[in-house]
């Protein structure tokens, strides 16, 4: 058989395998506190998910998918031996994907970002040499990875505030979440729209100008918020039932913010984590068509939607009963402190796609809840769980990049 | 995979669940159950009254069979909010407080089962010329209970508010409520125990002395109503 047609046939099973682990574990998290606010149902959230996760892949997926394929390891290097780097990244996703399916049947903590860049920067160290590896972006990649909590949780801390003192310490609390709610839902859709129409449109063949670019994503704002505000327009005001909550009202205005949050989330975690599967994909597949290492080249669409389907199908399969539990674990949160978390968490892994850094979606999650926490909006908080996300770090980083050094070694003794 | 989650596999938990897992469970919601079955406690000492009056000592036993449960009750459950509250658990309000204001709750409790106990131990029945001023202080001491239960179910709204602003305001202006109510009731007990002053030479003078601490013992009723909105108010000061 071709030996060509045999990497890129690989390439495509683990990259699909990597996104079909994405979409049965991680895209539970990222649609968890829509779920656990019973704003939407966990079919809901299914179809928000596979819709926006789709489009958050195709639309902005590119930045990330671009850092992941040649912004850990030096290629330069490699130019003289392009198989060295189709076995590396074959290694690597295959290991990142492996130690995904291992880690969660043992119920470990992974994240399927830290799995990849983990895995990349192992095999280059062993493969090629401690200089093969592009520190300097590898290190902005590892400081993204704390401040992207701190700012999501930053974001998180003043949405709440802004929402305490906008609406729940109004006399009539109801009828100003019905004129501040569609303000959320703009600004929510001009972060999307700008992520989007400034950063992710070219391999659609759009090349919108600055100036193009920020005028579309207000028209997107402007018109997302004019119909949030005709659907809440149509929610009855009036006196809550006895023995409910006195802001029922309130947060049955928010669960519609929260549709929009839950979309957005859905949106970024596909820009940014999908890039986890299909960036090693479009690095071996680069190699592959041409030849030669090349340090220019646009991702090809179809591995685009290569990542995406792979997402979706996930989401099919298992994510579902993943959600369905996850969202069942959280109770106690409400649609007006989940969008905030959402809209935090989102807008920060959203900027950080745009900037091509590969975050944790979960992480950053997190660290919007925390700072909702702060902000007194929840009820209790295990603070426990920011040692387990540092546990998952130092796990997870070597055992990726263990795993793809053996991959590594394995793929080149076979196919070499 | 999804089985795994609950599982404790000696390591922290799956990756899908670290965002349900940053969630403690709230107190809040306990909380309100608990003085829930402390009202409900308190309440019961109306019927204990009137079974006294009418000397029917079957039904006496009855109730205070059924307050001792309502208070097991209310204890279980405070044991389990404090058991739910580890250190390494955040909460919106200061922890110490939240706890301080539970043992307050619980003490309404106590008190109903203490006011009965007192009753039954010695067989005590109270002049004719009491016994309406009696039940009347008592249902004013519950109804001070009471109006602490709405304060306490307050929680769920002043955490949606952030436990600031006009929120904290209308539940600052509740406690003082309770405050007029206790002070109602202060009046009224030391007009009973006036009453019984009077009385006390045709009584025999051991059961005039407990007949002092029942009356006590329910004006404590709405003191401790009276701490539990205090406590709630030193919640709402940080």
């Amino acid at each position: 058989m071709d030996p060509t047609f045999i990497i890129l046939g690989l390439a495509a099973v683990f990259g699909i395998y990597m996104a079909w682990g994405i979409g049965a574990n991680d895209v539970a998290n990222a649609m968890a506190t829509s779920v656990g606010a019973k704003a939407v149902t966990v079919f809901g959230a299914i179809c928000i998910a596979g819709i926006f996760e789709f489009l958050g892949a195709f639309l902005a997926g590119g930045e990330v998918t671009s850092t992941i394929r040649k912004g850990i390891v030096d290629a330069q290097l490699l130019a003289d031996d392009p198989d060295t780097l189709v076995y590396g990244m074959l290694g690597s996703l295959l290991a990142a994907a492996m130690w995904l399916t291992v880690a969660s049947r043992f119920g470990w903590p992974v994240s399927t970002t830290h799995s990849i860049v983990g895995a990349i920067v192992g095999f280059a160290i062993i493969a090629i040499g401690f200089d093969a590896v592009h520190w300097s972006g590898v290190g902005s990649i590892a400081a993204s990875w704390i401040v992207s909590p701190v700012l999501a949780g930053t974001a998180a801390f003043l949405l709440v505030m802004s929402v305490q003192r906008l609406i729940f310490n109004k006399a009539e609390p109801e009828r100003y979440a019905r004129r501040y709610v569609p303000v959320y839902i703009g600004a929510t859709a001009l972060v999307i729209g700008l992520v989007t129409f400034l950063k992710g449109l070219k391999h659609v063949g759009l090349d919108l100008s600055f100036v193009q670019g920020l005028a579309l994503s207000l028209v997107f704002a402007g018109v997302a918020g004019l119909i949030g505000a005709m659907v809440i327009h149509r929610i009855p005001l009036g006196e809550a039932p006895s023995g409910e909550n006195r802001f029922a009202g309130v947060e049955r205005v928010f669960a519609v913010l929260m549709v929009v949050t839950a979309s957005s989330m859905a949106f970024a975690h596909g820009s940014n984590d999908v890039a986890n599967a299909i960036g090693p994909v479009a690095a071996v597949v680069s190699v592959v068509n041409t030849g030669e290492v090349l340090q220019k080249a646009d991702v090809p669409v179809w591995v685009l939607l290569l990542g995406a389907v792979g997402i979706v199908v996930g989401l099919g399969t298992f994510g579902f009963r993943v959600m369905a539990t996850v969202g069942r674990e959280i109770t106690e949160l409400t649609p007006s402190r989940g969008f905030a978390a959402e809209l935090a968490a989102a807008s920060t892994v959203a900027l950080a796609s745009a900037t091509g850094i590969p975050v944790s979606t979960t992480h950053t999650l997190v660290g919007a809840v925390l700072g909702v926490g702060l902000a007194r909006g929840i009820s209790a908080l295990n603070l426990g769980v920011i040692r387990t996300i540092f546990m998952s770090w130092i796990i997870t980083l070597p055992a990726g990049a263990l795993l793809s050094v053996i991959f590594y070694f394995m793929l080149s003794w076979a196919l070499g | 995979m999804v089985e795994y989650a609950h599982q404790n596999t000696g390591m922290v938990d799956m990756t899908s669940t670290i965002v349900a897992r940053i969630f403690g469970r709230s107190p809040f919601g306990p909380m309100q159950d608990h003085i829930d079955i402390c009202l409900r406690g308190a309440e019961l000492v109306i019927p204990v009254l009137d079974a006294v009056a009418n000397n029917d000592w079957d039904e006496v036993l009855r109730l205070q069979e059924e307050i001792t449960v309502l208070e097991n009750e209310a204890d279980s459950m405070k044991s389990e909010i404090r058991e739910n509250l580890p250190r390494g658990v955040f909460l919106p309000v200061s922890r110490p407080d939240l706890l301080e204001l539970l043992t307050r709750q619980d003490r309404i409790a106590n008190r109903a089962k203490g006011i009965v106990g007192l009753i039954v131990g010695r067989r005590l029945t109270f002049p004719a010329s009491i016994t309406a001023g009696l039940a009347h202080l008592a249902e004013n001491c519950i109804s001070a209970c009471a109006l602490a239960r709405e304060v306490v179910h307050r929680l769920d709204e002043l955490l949606e508010a952030g436990f600031s602003g006009r929120e904290t305001d209308e539940v600052r202006q509740m406690v003082r409520g309770i405050d007029d109510k206790e002070r109602q009731c202060d009046e009224m007990e030391a007009r009973l125990r006036g009453e019984l002053f009077r009385l006390e030479s045709d009584l025999e003078s051991v059961d005039v002395m407990f007949m002092y601490r029942v009356i006590e013992w329910i004006g404590d009723l709405a003191n401790h109503a009276e701490q539990v909105g205090h406590r709630l108010d030193q919640l709402l000061a940080r």
